[in-house]
């Protein structure tokens, strides 16, 4: 009897069974995905794409006024409308990928019951989608920069003394988004893993996100907090070392070491591998819970 | 000959019920503590039992059972929808499954996109649906609307968007629910012929169908499935009969039913059919005699009876009435206890579902009931040589159900 069989259906698939190659062949189903995830979202709506800067833009305008002028909160030499997008931006790409993902069963449950596909490719267009949007903050961002940039050289204001140093590092900005991702994913993974059965904790993620930004520096500088504890503490949330690697890459401002990167480097790789055993292990029979 | 689906005692359970903190807990209770759940556990339910079957590279298949038999567990299972519980299947080649059709059509994406993405979901490379992009609108017939959002279009123009796509995949397995149900006449007919072409091109199909025409048609080689477990295997007309001799035992007591009206001099107690042979059944071939034993038992002496029975469709529309009033034979002084039973010699219906209204009354004209139950009984018609002609008429939408004998000719126009 010969024995090539292409597929080979078991109860229980061993943990670390990835579904690597599968993913590959629906690669053009990731992309289309996205695709459609891309312009479902704004169609019928009349700013369409700009709805992805509205937001962050007046989440910075707002906290730039609270925090900065009303709370009279510090930071640094940056300007506050740099200081906060930066970490709007970066940590928005993060959460958005939390929030998408973990809602993966629940929101493709119609999709998921009817046909198969890698289900991985879901989150995995998501955050191509995801990916595009923060390109379109990240844009708006470069140009604020460049803004202050050419400000700070030609016409100083020696009342407000600003020091902005993009340098090299910018070069490893690549590697914190995948970092985020990786993270985000992980993330997103388990709550999807964690919430087929029982949904309480989905009821939890877009607010969790929310106090995770809290504790990730996007509001204040790391180096305003003086109690090295605290800010020992803080680093453990591996959204800091990268957020504050970020700013550190484009705008000269940030408390980060390579120890504290590579720490978050391997949490969020750890998380994601994790998160993506959890999610592989669901997706077999989520389809009788959902 | 080489193996294209082997399946080993696939097993599937299911667990009933609510979830919530009590599911949660004994959830947890019993993983810490490494409590199994034995398998006949209140609750629990088995889709799925102990199915083995081996099935040949080109050979089409029809699955075959009545509603909960497992069938649809069985292809979601085949497709990776969802893993068995025990057991294991092996496929050879790629699996398209169409379990329903259109499957992620996204209302706001243009026909065109639809297409694309349509056919990604199956399983296709974008570089595949560009190839047969054309003969897929083609085959839609909806060519001046291909680049309109898919939420305008009506629902029939979605279903045979979707069907193009799904019909114009490759796969060495296809897997198909009951898809044909869907569409009108036209379409259905071009859906059989499709499905036929992929038959005839080598290709290995599991087909589920209630269409006995379909499946008598297309299929070489059936399958029935009876409360998860496998109930018969054998050629599809084999597995047709069997299938329709299951039914034979389900007699359906209506004492119970309170959805009846009438004086309750008397009450159906049952209604059975019985074919050509005598033997009890539910499922009948169209152009066959048949037998209708209408149960009943009174309380004191009636002097006379009059029977009323009324064939309707699914939804209830009556089509056919017998009485005995009709043939005026009069059922006078009948025991307290009995049947009346009324002879069909042919029955003229194409092939479906149909229920019986079944009434009595003391008499005719007089349309107070004694006892009247509504949907009494289902009878199921297969498709069957009503014509003589060795061709099974079988029931598209929008055909009427009612089969007579006619002959056809041509005729020049007169001078």
């Amino acid at each position: 009897m010969n024995t090539d069989w292409t597929k080979t259906i078991l109860p229980r698939r061993r943990l670390l069974d990835i579904p690597w190659r599968e993913l590959w062949q629906y690669r053009d189903l990731v992309w289309l995905m996205a695709k459609r995830n891309l312009t479902a979202q704004y169609k019928q709506t009349v700013l369409g794409p700009a709805w992805f800067i509205i937001q962050p833009l007046l989440t910075t305008v707002v906290f730039s006024f609270l925090f900065g002028r009303v709370a009279g909160m510090g930071t640094d030499h940056i300007p506050h409308f740099l200081f906060y997008m930066s970490g709007l931006v970066v940590f928005g790409f993060f959460g958005e990928c939390v929030n998408k993902t973990a809602i993966t069963f629940t929101r493709n449950a119609q999709l998921f019951g009817k046909v198969y596909f890698p289900r991985l490719a879901a989150p995995l267009s998501q955050m191509l989608t995801n990916l595009a949007g923060f390109g379109v903050q990240f844009a708006v961002f470069l140009i604020g920069l460049a803004f202050y940039w050419a400000k700070m050289h030609w016409f100083p204001d020696p009342q407000h003394l600003v020091h902005l140093a993009p340098n090299w590092r910018i070069a490893i900005f690549p590697f914190l988004l995948v970092l985020a991702a990786l993270l985000g994913l992980g993330v997103g993974f388990i709550i999807a893993g964690l919430t087929t059965r029982y949904r309480d904790l989905q009821m939890a993620v877009g607010f969790g996100v929310q106090l995770w930004m809290y504790a990730s520096s996007v509001v204040f500088p790391l180096s305003k907090i003086k109690d090295s504890a605290y800010v020992a503490l803080l680093k453990l949330n591996p959204m800091v070392p990268i957020i504050e690697s970020f700013r550190f890459a484009f705008l000269g401002e940030g408390v980060v070491t390579k120890g504290d990167l590579a720490i978050s480097a391997a949490t969020c790789v750890v998380v994601f591998f994790v998160g993506l055993m959890m999610f592989c292990k669901t997706e077999q029979t989520v389809m009788d819970t959902v | 000959m080489s193996l294209a689906i082997k399946v080993e005692s696939l097993s599937k359970l299911y667990r009933l019920g609510e979830l919530g903190r009590r599911s949660f807990l004994h959830d947890w209770k019993n993983k810490l503590l490494h409590i199994a759940e034995p398998d006949d556990a209140p609750g629990n339910f088995w889709a799925l039992r102990d199915i083995s079957f081996d099935i040949e590279q080109g050979q089409v298949v029809a699955v075959i059972g009545h509603n909960g038999a497992g069938k649809s567990t069985l292809l979601k299972i085949l497709s990776s929808i969802t893993s068995p519980t025990r057991g294991s299947a092996k496929l050879r080649g790629r699996v398209a499954s169409l379990l329903e059709v259109g499957t992620g059509f996204h209302n706001e994406l243009t026909g065109r996109d639809n297409v694309f993405l349509n056919g990604a979901i199956l399983g296709m490379t974008t570089r595949e649906v560009a190839k047969k992009f054309d003969e897929i609108v083609a085959f839609s017939e909806i060519a001046d609307f291909i680049d309109t959002p898919v939420k305008r279009y009506s629902s029939g123009m979605r279903v045979r968007l979707a069907f193009a796509v799904a019909a114009h995949l490759e796969p060495e397995i296809l897997i198909v629910d009951e898809v044909l149900a869907v569409g009108d006449a036209a379409f259905q007919q071009r859906c059989v012929g499709k499905m036929g072409e992929v038959s005839r091109s080598g290709r290995t199909v599991l087909f589920v169908s209630h269409n006995a025409a379909a499946v008598e048609n297309l299929c070489t080689r059936g399958i029935v499935l009876h409360h998860g477990r496998m109930d018969f295997d054998g050629t599809q007309t084999e597995a047709l009969r069997h299938y329709a001799s299951r039914f034979a035992n389900s007699g359906s007591d209506l004492r119970a039913r309170t959805d009846r009206t009438g004086t309750g001099e008397a009450r159906i107690t049952e209604v059975e059919f019985r074919d050509a042979q005598g033997r009890a059944t539910q499922a009948v071939t169209s152009a066959d005699p048949i037998e209708v034993w209408i149960h009943y038992e009174c309380a004191s002496p009636l002097p006379k009876l009059t029977a009323n029975l009324t064939i309707t469709t699914p939804v209830g529309a009556p089509l056919i009435t017998q009485s005995n009033n009709f043939t005026a034979q009069p059922l006078a002084n009948p025991p307290l206890r009995g049947a009346l039973v009324c002879r069909l010699d042919t029955l003229p219906l194409i092939e479906g579902t149909y229920r019986f209204d079944i009434g009595l009354y003391p008499h005719f004209r007089l349309r107070v009931p004694i006892d009247e139950v509504k949907n009494a009984a289902e009878l199921q018609v297969m498709a069957g040589n009503y014509f003589g002609g060795g061709k099974l008429p079988y029931a598209a939408a929008g055909d009427g159900h009612i089969l007579v004998s006619g002959t056809w000719r041509v005729e020049p126009a007169s001078a």
